[in-house]
């Protein structure tokens, strides 16, 4: 069985989690480097970035997870979980951090406030069984992808949502909000 | 893929789902009253998950006395502009115009709150008919469902605001919560009694004793001063929580607002929040319950 690690300092933890659950996963809820320990793959939750980045700092988990990545394990993040992955982070914080785990380009809250957040069925490249209903919540928006990023779906005006480069994926909007766990087990091989 | 499904769907905003999936992100964080942007500032430094722009805070509502109201714009545009976290605001009990406008200044979360004086003394705002999400306070299941029945997002513990003492917050929370497990308990007869007592929807009451959680999330306010609440609100079952007096009236709010949000982040673990509370210096003063003229919890209905 599969051990999948979902950064727990806070955010839609137990949303992914019972994603996760569906699809028989070992879950465990990271909330120190030691927690890491074993894990095959990670999720990064949606939540507030600001709020998880200075949290994963005084745990020590940015260092623990960054060298985790490097490792090449397989990660997903949803939401503030797309702003820990990016490269680039365009109006953050001036000490906002990422693990540059793909080469993009996000603007956070770029669709705008609360009452701006939508959802809508997007078809997703590689998921079979239809589009996939993303619910987008104050959703950052990428506004650059490398050459090297694959883009797997964008919105009907062209906005790239779910891109992977190498080992992560990273997706604009909340498929656990709707339950589908398709994105989960393409991008953690579950 | 069938063909009657396109690609790209129209976009369908302020759903149910749209509504309570901002409460989700907001799950594990601290809310955090302010009355100034610089306070915004501080609690977003400090790691808060978002802001309730206020003028007073409930314990200075509390010692001001006399009528509170909504904020005025001025003041909640100043706080939007300082900070990228959300931004919630408080409208009165039934007061809909107020909220309209708070709607029209596009807050992320509007508040319908007992902490001001109630606009009206029979209903509460038709929460449906607005596209942003509101949360509403309770002090037990049935409070609870009613305010969810007329489209609240969120739902959270009324406890007894500006007195820095969480012991209503605790009761209202083991209300819930307690009430919430013996439902789950009652057989299909029993659920109809049930919604008589709570005075509640069959249909929510009925859903509750199915999945054994309220349809939204449930968060834990009024009277939480220290690290160590916030980890005792946790432990009962809060999902998030709001600090309101108890950071800024404090000896360093600074400080405490980051001791407040390490503890929330890592309830179970003791000696984490052991660390986070030393040296914070003089917590607000707080007040006995039995000292108190106004109970603000009796507010609402």
């Amino acid at each position: 069985m599969r051990r999948v690690g979902i950064l727990a300092l806070q955010g839609d933890v137990g949303e992914h989690r019972s994603v996760l659950d569906s699809l028989g996963a070992d879950v465990v809820e990271v909330r120190r480097a030691g927690d890491l320990d074993g894990v095959d793959a990670l999720v990064l939750p949606g939540g507030e970035s600001t709020t998880i980045g200075l949290l994963m700092a005084s745990s020590g988990l940015d260092e623990a997870i960054a060298k985790a990545l490097a490792g090449g394990i397989p990660v997903l993040g949803t939401c503030a979980g797309m702003i820990l992955l990016a490269s680039e982070v365009v109006d953050g914080r001036h000490d906002q951090k990422s693990f540059s785990a793909i080469d993009m380009a996000v603007r956070r809250n770029g669709y705008g406030r609360q009452v701006a957040s939508f959802e809508t069925d997007l078809a997703v490249a590689g998921l079979e069984g239809g589009p996939v209903r993303a619910v987008f919540i104050r959703a950052p928006v990428v506004e650059r992808v490398g050459p090297g990023v694959e883009v797997l779906a964008r919105t009907s005006d062209g906005i790239p949502v779910v891109c992977r480069e190498a080992n992560a994926t990273a997706c604009s909007f909340h498929p656990e909000l709707a339950g589908d766990a398709r994105i989960h087990a393409m991008a953690l091989d579950l | 893929m069938p063909e009657e499904t396109p690609p790209q769907s129209e976009r369908r905003f302020a759903t149910p789902r749209v509504k309570r999936g901002l409460a989700e992100m907001l799950r594990g964080g601290v809310i955090m009253d302010v009355v100034t942007a610089d306070q915004a500032k501080i609690a977003e430094d400090a790691g808060a998950v978002s802001v309730m722009a206020l003028e007073r805070v409930p314990a200075d509502i509390r010692r001001d006395g006399g009528v509170a109201r909504m904020s005025d714009p001025a003041l909640i545009e100043a706080i939007q502009a300082a900070v990228t976290i959300p931004v919630m605001a408080k409208a009165r009990i039934g007061h809909f115009a107020e909220a309209q406008v708070l709607q029209a200044l596009e807050v992320d979360y509007i508040d319908e709150s007992e902490v001001l004086t109630p606009a009206d003394e029979a209903h509460h705002i038709d929460k449906w008919a607005f596209s942003v999400p509101f949360v509403c306070g309770a002090t037990n299941l049935g409070e609870a469902l009613r305010r969810i029945s007329e489209g609240a997002a969120m739902i959270r513990s009324k406890g007894e605001a500006g007195t820095g003492n969480v012991v209503e917050a605790v009761r209202h929370l083991r209300s819930i919560i307690g009430d919430i497990r013996k439902l789950t308990q009652a057989d299909s007869a029993e659920v109809y009694r049930w919604a008589k007592e709570l005075a509640a929807p069959l249909d929510l009451v009925a859903e509750v004793a199915e999945t054994g959680r309220l349809p939204v999330p449930l968060f834990c306010a009024g009277g939480l001063a220290t690290p160590t609440d916030a980890s005792l609100v946790m432990q009962l079952g809060a999902e998030a929580v709001f600090v309101g007096s108890g950071i800024f009236k404090s000896e360093d709010p600074q400080r405490r607002a980051r001791a407040i949000v390490e503890a929330t982040a890592h309830f179970t673990d003791a000696a984490i929040v052991a660390k986070v509370s030393r040296g914070l210096g003089t917590p607000m003063a707080g007040q006995d319950i039995a000292e108190i003229d106004i109970r603000l919890a009796d507010r609402g209905w």
